[in-house]
């Protein structure tokens, strides 16, 4: 459904966007991880034909962006909350998009329904909107065109907790119905909750793509004990890798191999347990932490304005 | 806030494939963003109180015989032809200063289209100001003609037709200006600045009289206020307006297609 090619996108001397490549299937939602400045803005405006890439190409249900006849009906996209016209109202908003759609107006009302703006703050002025009602507008904007595919960076951003659980469900709930979704964060959590596949960029290029749960399952195993040198010792004896995690220790193996060997070594463990999601985010941290010059060379496409 | 979805139990995009919008439909979403903000909607309301008010001083301070159908329609037009072109302007600009081109684009990647569509809409809302002025001249007449003044209500077609050209003209270059600028305070100064400086130097270096002639289109378009423009003055108002209208249009349509839109 979005098809992403060596996608390179460069500034004068400065590359943001090197060889991106990535598929997103019917049926998934894909998170796309990667610290601030990562680029993933730059890549999201380059499959909406927003960005003319250096080199690369995207396509959506099979064609570049631009040739799509009418897009809203296609992709719903959510790339900045805030870039809507701060004096019309939020229902004015949807009517104009509804408009150029040719989308029928009574879809106005469904989608503010759906996100949660009720007539009240349909009726205000986007300028008195919150962040978290910018991205319920933003949302409803997104869903108006009743879109196979939706591409959302940032959609959590400024939402509180009850409105990211919400979204979450939305989602999913789309993504089961046979949507496509990629949707980005800089947040671990909020994507790993709702995500199959992940694709995490770092300085501008892919350091990691896959199935969620492949990834997870590389991220190795948190062990804990009372006598923490003696593990330590007995693990670097037995040639694994191990890191501090906040919750003990982190190792590169799986929960068997971490067992046996503090088995063998005689220590008592408190804690022995995949590392989850603790495990993805110091996955995350290791592979981002890679290009540390890239990754603040750019901070300001990330910030909410 | 609790929200209970109530998505259809539908796969998404069962209506996708649907046609390209029309120019006609873009029109008149265009239209419809002219005045569906503060800022919009207050501009078209202060032209239409200057226009009224310039009507109502012609009755108060002018001499009876010139109180005709005519002068109050003249009149009438200034202001519009001062303020109008803000319109244009904003309706380019606004775009990149609030920063909806990003939706307006992903909308309609077309860019050439969106263009198409906001120019058609201010010659629009030109071809309506000049029916606005006809309706203040018309009421102004009314009065004059209730109250000791001419009250004629005679006037030429060729005026009313070369005021016509004076409002699309003067709209469809202050959309030049935005769409060349894309910045609404650099655009509305430039617009109302530049062509007062042009005059002024054209005033004082002499070498430049001449070109001043067919350049200045404060010069150029002061015929269009009459009923009888020879042709040679259609000559030099063609002339300037390739310079402050066609030129920046097609600059700013270049500009805007290749901008990137963050």
């Amino acid at each position: 459904m979005i098809a992403v090619q060596q996608l390179t996108k460069r500034y004068g001397r400065h590359t943001a966007v090197e060889d991106v490549s990535f598929h997103c299937e019917p049926g998934t939602v894909t998170g796309f991880l990667g610290p601030n400045g990562a680029g993933k803005s730059t890549t999201m405006r380059m499959i909406c034909g927003l960005t003319p890439p250096t080199s690369g190409a995207a396509t959506v249900d099979g064609r570049p962006y631009r040739q799509l006849p009418n897009p809203g009906r296609t992709v719903g996209v959510l790339l900045d909350a805030s870039a809507q016209h701060a004096g019309r109202t939020g229902r004015e908003t949807l009517t104009v998009a509804a408009a150029t759609m040719g989308v029928n107006r009574r879809r106005v009302d469904e989608v503010l329904d759906l996100v949660g703006l009720g007539p009240a703050a349909a009726r205000r002025r986007v300028r008195a909107y919150s962040l978290g009602m910018r991205q319920r507008l933003g949302l409803a904007h997104a869903l108006l065109g009743d879109p196979r595919v939706l591409v959302l960076d940032e959609p959590a951003n400024g939402l509180d907790p009850e409105g990211i659980f919400w979204m979450r469900g939305l989602l999913r709930d789309f993504a089961d119905r046979g949507g496509t979704v990629l949707l980005s964060s800089h947040l671990l959590r909020e994507v790993e909750a709702v995500a199959d596949r992940l694709v995490v960029i770092g300085g501008g290029r892919i350091v990691a793509q896959g199935d969620k749960d492949d990834l997870l399952a590389g991220a190795g195993t948190v062990v804990r004990a009372r006598d923490g040198a003696a593990l330590r010792a007995a693990l670097h004896r037995a040639g694994l890798t191990v890191s501090d995690n906040s919750e003990g220790l982190l190792v590169s193996a799986d929960t068997d191999a971490v067992g046996e060997v503090a088995l063998a070594a005689g220590v008592a463990l408190t804690e022995l347990r995949p590392a989850g999601g603790g495990g993805l985010e110091q996955l995350f941290l290791a592979l981002t932490a890679a290009a540390p010059a890239t990754a603040i060379a750019e901070p300001a496409g990330e910030v909410v304005r | 806030m609790t929200i209970v979805s109530t998505a259809p139990e539908t796969t998404p995009g069962h209506r996708s494939g649907a046609p390209q919008p029309s120019l006609a439909r873009l029109t008149v979403v265009e239209l419809r963003k002219l005045v569906d903000t503060r800022a919009g909607r207050w501009l078209l309301i202060i032209i239409g109180l200057l226009s009224a008010a310039v009507v109502a001083l012609l009755l108060v301070y002018a001499e009876a015989p010139e109180q005709t159908f005519t002068t109050f329609y003249v009149t009438a037009l200034l202001p519009v032809g001062v303020l109008l072109p803000v319109l244009g302007i904003l309706s380019i600009t606004s775009e990149w200063s609030q920063r909806t081109a990003l939706t307006t684009f992903a909308l309609v990647p077309r860019r050439e289209r969106v263009i198409a569509a906001k120019l058609v809409a201010v010659v629009l809302a030109a071809f309506g100001a000049v029916l606005a002025s006809l309706a203040f001249a018309a009421a102004g007449t009314a009065i004059a003609g209730a109250t000791g003044g001419a009250g004629t209500w005679q006037v030429e077609g060729a005026l009313v037709a070369h005021s016509v050209v004076f409002q699309v003209a003067s709209v469809l270059m202050g959309a030049a200006f935005g769409l060349l600028l894309l910045n609404t305070p650099l655009a509305i100064v430039a617009y109302l600045v530049l062509p007062i400086v042009w005059s002024i130097v054209g005033e004082l270096v002499r070498p430049l009289h001449r070109a001043a002639e067919w350049l200045d289109t404060g010069r150029t378009m002061e015929p269009l206020f009459t009923a009888e423009v020879t042709a040679g003055q259609w000559q030099r108002l063609a002339v300037s307006l390739l310079l402050w209208m066609v030129v920046p249009l097609v600059a700013g349509m270049i500009r805007t297609m290749r901008r990137e839109v963050a």
